[in-house]
């Protein structure tokens, strides 16, 4: 399986991330010998097996409905890069 | 005091033979002088270390002591801590000041363990070496320019140091094992959901588990029993009771089923690492364990199969930062897209941008069935190996890596053959699995794993057997000379 420069492009899109040319060269190759690790799933037969999501037999468990949580809005706010009135600072979205 | 176990440290404090405050003060000097060779800490805490020395010291005073209380410690900085920087060896979190405690974190302070400081490790724990901390690499104290292993590098390599007695990791594909292995320590990867993730920076949810690493298995019981236990902040938190590990200890191994597993002992399988692991397995025929051999037919698809489920769950748990409410952001940004991109591009480097690359891609429209999906049967496969294994025997065993440590910089360029360093330690994560790394004899004076893994929730019966390898052995009182 061999990935492209091109198609570095479109995965660092979905993926927010900023890639150079010379480094979608070398990520190419990189991300490519990693899907040819991959590619020995492909050899194995698993029709009929059940996917495994999880390693413990579990269900989703439920807690009431009651408020756990105090109100730290100013110390979580104190680790933004920017914070103004009580809200967190983003360039212009809506023109 | 350094040489001491942290069973044999509590005898001292609770005699009175020096106080918390000063076995506190002696580790943080010793951390001072010594870690500028290795670089095993990104933080240091003094100031918190010894005002819990101090309450500590209140504690054994007024009789309300337990086994761990006035016992210095250190956490991988991974796990969230008040007040204190939190970096997960990260540019991205970097000046991230956590605001609340990890449960792990705040179970240990309750037990009136004394924090010195976070440990080094790789960038969002991605790496087998240590090298892609953002705090620069640290050094294996058996030889300083080989690595100590990854990710919980800092804390293997401060343990064998001996500038701390015990230290928290964290296991995801081996995380603990394999560091504990190239530096000759006792690290243990409990049973997934046996300890909160809760304030444990998440890799990949399915398979991210914290433990112990210590120099005995004694110790590692210890720990873990004050680490473990239900957590309703942790969705997947395991509700049963925790064992008392230290209680089991001593049982004798006679009639012990161990099981080695024919794919890993056959082959290529290096000569030294074969030879040390032999001895361990020796050991335990002498006390009377009997030997039987059990297949894992699939477990060579188990890094195919992780670096499809880690990389997939990484990409998804990293989408978090995004440069706007903590971590990294990008000066000047022109709009919210050039945001994302550039602060998530300066605040990771390369190893984790492939992860999460290939997350993506394995996610991606089109792709899902051929890769997660393929990969979550395989592991389907790999689970159920270890449960027919099971059936034969009482705890499998095999070695915990493939080689020695190995020299700075030789797999740099080359991620495969980095991610080939976990071939022993990866299947457990996918099943789940409780496994200890404890030293066996070590090849041209570097350290060697033996891992002993167990069924689910079987730790007490793995620490056990660890212990009686190590009552009857020295292999793991060996010590890096000048440390």
């Amino acid at each position: 399986m061999s990935l492209k420069p091109d198609d570095v492009s479109k995965i660092a899109q979905l993926a927010r991330l900023a890639v150079s040319p010379e480094e979608g060269e070398a990520l190419s190759r990189e991300l490519s010998s990693i899907l040819d690790l991959v590619a020995q799933m492909t050899a194995v037969d698993t029709s009929g097996i059940e996917p495994m999501a999880h390693p413990l037999e579990m269900q989703q468990r439920l807690r009431p409905d009651e408020v756990t949580e105090t109100d730290q809005r100013d110390l979580y706010l104190g680790n933004a890069p920017q914070a103004e009135a009580g809200l967190f600072l983003v360039p212009k979205v809506i023109e | 005091m350094h040489e001491k176990t942290i069973a044999e440290l509590s005898a001292g404090l609770a005699a009175g033979d020096y106080s918390s405050v000063e076995l506190t003060s002696h580790f943080l000097e010793r951390i001072e002088q010594l870690d500028a060779r290795l670089n095993s800490f990104i933080t240091l805490t003094p100031e918190l270390a010894l005002e819990q020395a101090r309450a500590a010291d209140q504690r054994i005073a007024a009789g309300d002591a337990g086994a761990l209380t006035g016992i210095p410690m250190a956490h991988k900085d991974i796990f969230c801590t008040l007040g204190v920087r939190t970096s997960c060896g990260s540019r991205m979190l970097e000046n991230f000041i956590s605001p609340y405690d990890a449960t792990v974190v705040s179970k240990l302070a309750e037990a009136g363990m004394v924090m010195l400081g976070k440990t080094n490790m790789d960038e969002f724990a991605m790496g087998s070496s240590n090298e892609t901390s953002h705090f620069g690499p640290v050094r294996n104290p058996w030889d300083v320019e080989r690595v100590p292993g990854g990710s919980s590098g800092g804390s293997a390599a401060a343990v064998a140091a001996r500038l701390v007695p015990a230290v928290t990791g964290t296991d995801t594909g081996g995380s603990i094992r394999q560091p504990a292995a190239l530096t000759g320590i006792t690290g243990l990867k409990p049973t997934y959901g046996r300890c909160s993730r809760y304030g444990m920076i998440a890799f990949a949810s399915s398979l991210d588990q914290a433990g112990p690493m210590t120099r005995t298995a004694e110790d590692a019981a210890l720990i873990l029993g004050a680490m473990a236990g239900f957590d309703p902040r942790d969705s997947t938190s395991a509700e049963r009771p925790v064992d008392d590990y230290a209680a089991a200890l001593d049982q004798p191994v006679s009639g012990l089923r161990v099981g080695v597993v024919r794919e890993f002992m056959h082959g290529d399988l290096d000569a030294g690492i074969a030879a040390s692991v032999e001895a361990a397995i020796a050991e335990l025929q002498r006390q009377g364990a009997e030997v039987v051999e059990v297949s894992l037919p699939n477990a060579h698809l188990s890094v195919p199969a992780y670096y499809v489920v880690a990389p997939a769950e990484c990409s998804s748990n990293l989408s978090r930062f995004d440069g706007v409410r903590f971590g990294h952001r990008c000066e000047d940004p022109k709009d919210l897209e050039d945001l994302y991109k550039r602060s998530r591009s300066e605040g990771f480097s390369s190893e984790v941008k492939r992860r999460i690359m290939i997350g993506t891609y394995a996610l991606s429209a089109g792709y899902y069935d051929a890769y997660y999906l393929k990969a979550q049967q395989i592991r389907q496969l790999i689970a159920e190996d270890f449960r027919r294994a099971f059936a034969d025997c009482d705890v499998i065993v095999a070695p915990t890596t493939p080689g020695t440590a190995f020299p700075l910089g030789e797999k740099g360029d080359d991620p495969v053959s980095m991610y080939l360093q976990d071939i022993f330690t990866i299947a457990v994560n996918l099943a789940g699995l409780p496994a200890i790394s404890i030293p066996a004899p070590a090849v041209n004076g570097l350290p060697v794993g033996f891992q002993i893994i167990g069924d689910q929730f079987q730790e007490g019966r793995l620490l056990n057997v660890a212990h009686r390898i190590q009552i009857e052995t020295d292999w793991h009182q060996q010590v890096p000379e000048g440390f």
